[in-house]
């Protein structure tokens, strides 16, 4: 039977089922609003490396090793490892990969690249290609401002529009759907974002270019699965931020979907807590993948929502695109998380 | 089809700025003022202590502050403050002196895992670079076009 409908959308047969998840995130993210959800909180960002970058994968590493752990499994069980990070030619992910020893498929779509390795590794396990794989993302507040921004020390100040980037690794197990183990939480469909360009330049205000692209996907996830917003308890988008979320509900909808705050989270919005003043909130790969690995399973697996739409929202920009006066493009990949039984 | 994309975009690029956060450009200014004025006030009583106290002339009165100011604001970035102070002033503290020692210094600190000879030394200028080139190609413009009328 064809597994892909509509335009853009794939279902799965077998379908895809959380077996278990960590999430490891840094000292800032430990003092807002999801503290108690994480797996572990650093003491520092720098975890004892003599560089950020070294720090980002051991972070990468060992939220691997951990959500295996949890899984009771070995490392020498994962067939695929997916991820990746924010990085010039994604080295957190890379090195991680080199140490864990196992078959790795690196992938980048800037912080749309948790529900990408989710989408990926959903196929990899529906199509019988792999029984257990772990699906990462990861990203790194310093490493990513030295490469994207300023250095750290430097005195400016950033706009009002902008969002801080989350240290962070999140770390997904996947498992068939027969798995006794698993946490009876599966991946039933999903949908491959297509890159969407408003123009947008302001490499501050990442949450507007994005926001387009977010409702592409949403809007054609809809569509292609006969579905209306109705049948999910909620939509999640990865690092839109507050302003981003506002243009999201209003392009939404224009285009006759309207979503709202009632039923909308952005993983962005949640994780840090007003009083410590980051602008439009928080971004970065690690800002979905923390936020699905803890918070979130934990209240699918609790019955709080029973079918969730699982959207992290990338830009694409590199340093060099943005000084040659090219605007922003954006991504959405999407999956439906959605809690069930074996049958 | 493309003139339809364009006028989309156009639209959508009207709401962002419809939208978007502000900054709030006079608060700001108050706090630039300050602090930059704060900054200006120590460097005249540095200027004043050295010509009263030291017996400095005008000339190397203002050396012997220039070197002070920056030790202090290298010292205050290697400490992690001067980022602070920077995201409370803004412009108030890049403007003096000190916030161009603060630009090179950050860089140095930011590349030294790099190591002394491609990270120090090849970033060291990397964010003061610009400033440089084009402050010094200025001078020499305006040193060029004051040495043409005077003569």
């Amino acid at each position: 039977m064809n597994r892909k409908i509509g335009k853009q959308s794939l279902i799965f047969e077998n379908k895809p089922q959380f077996l278990s998840s960590a999430a490891i995130v840094g000292d800032v993210e430990g003092k807002g609003n999801l503290a108690e959800h994480f797996d572990l909180i650093l003491d520092d960002d720098r975890w004892g490396e003599d560089s950020w970058e070294k720090s980002e994968r051991k972070m990468f590493e060992n939220a691997v090793k951990l959500a295996v752990q949890k899984a009771k499994l070995e490392i020498s069980d994962i067939d695929c490892l997916l991820g990746g990070d924010l990085l010039n030619q994604i080295i957190s992910a890379n090195f991680a990969a080199r140490s864990l020893e196992v078959p790795f498929l690196g992938l980048y779509s800037a912080c749309s690249t948790m529900s990408e390795s989710l989408l990926v590794g959903s196929m990899l396990i529906d199509g019988g290609y792999a029984n257990k794989v772990a699906c990462t993302a990861s990203s790194h507040f310093s490493t990513a401002e030295r490469q994207f921004r300023l250095p750290l020390e430097m005195g400016s100040q950033s706009t009002p529009t902008a969002q801080r980037t989350v240290t962070g690794t999140g770390c997904s197990i996947l498992t068939n759907k027969d798995d006794e183990n698993g946490m009876n939480v599966f991946i039933t469909s999903a949908t491959i974002g297509k890159v969407v360009d408003m123009g947008i330049a302001d490499a501050n205000n990442m949450g507007a270019a994005m926001a387009p692209a977010a409702m592409d996907t949403i809007v054609t996830h809809l569509d292609d699965t006969k579905t209306t917003l109705d049948d999910y308890d909620l939509v999640v988008t990865g690092d839109l931020g507050f302003h981003g979320s506002d243009l999201l509900y209003e392009i939404c909808s224009e285009h006759g979907v309207p979503l709202s705050e009632k039923k909308h989270i952005d993983c962005g919005k949640i994780i840090f807590k007003a009083e410590q003043k980051f602008g439009c909130g928080a971004s970065g790969c690690g800002c979905a993948a923390t936020v699905l690995n803890s918070y979130l399973l934990k209240q699918i697996k609790a019955g709080v929502y029973r079918k969730i739409l699982f959207m992290a929202t990338g830009a694409l920009l590199s340093t060099v695109s943005g000084m040659q006066g090219d605007t922003i493009p954006g991504i959405a990949h999407a999956v439906v998380i959605e809690r069930g039984s074996r049958q | 089809m493309n003139d339809l994309r364009k006028e989309e975009q156009r639209r959508y690029q009207n709401k962002v700025n419809e939208r978007m956060p502000k900054s709030e450009t006079a608060l700001q200014c108050v706090k630039a003022f300050c602090v930059g004025g704060l900054i200006c006030v120590i460097g005249q009583f540095l200027n004043d202590c050295a010509i009263v106290h030291m017996g400095l002339d005008k000339d190397m009165a203002s050396t012997f502050t220039c070197i002070v100011l920056i030790f202090i604001a290298a010292t205050l970035t290697g400490l992690g403050i001067y980022d602070k102070i920077g995201r409370f002033a803004g412009a108030g503290s890049v403007v003096p002196i000190t916030g161009f020692a603060n630009s090179i210094v950050a860089p140095a600190m930011e590349h030294r895992v790099e190591g002394y000879v491609m990270g120090i030394g090849a970033n060291l200028f990397t964010i003061a670079g610009p400033v440089l080139v084009y402050g010094i190609s200025a001078s020499v413009i305006c040193g060029l076009i004051t040495c043409l009328i005077i003569a």
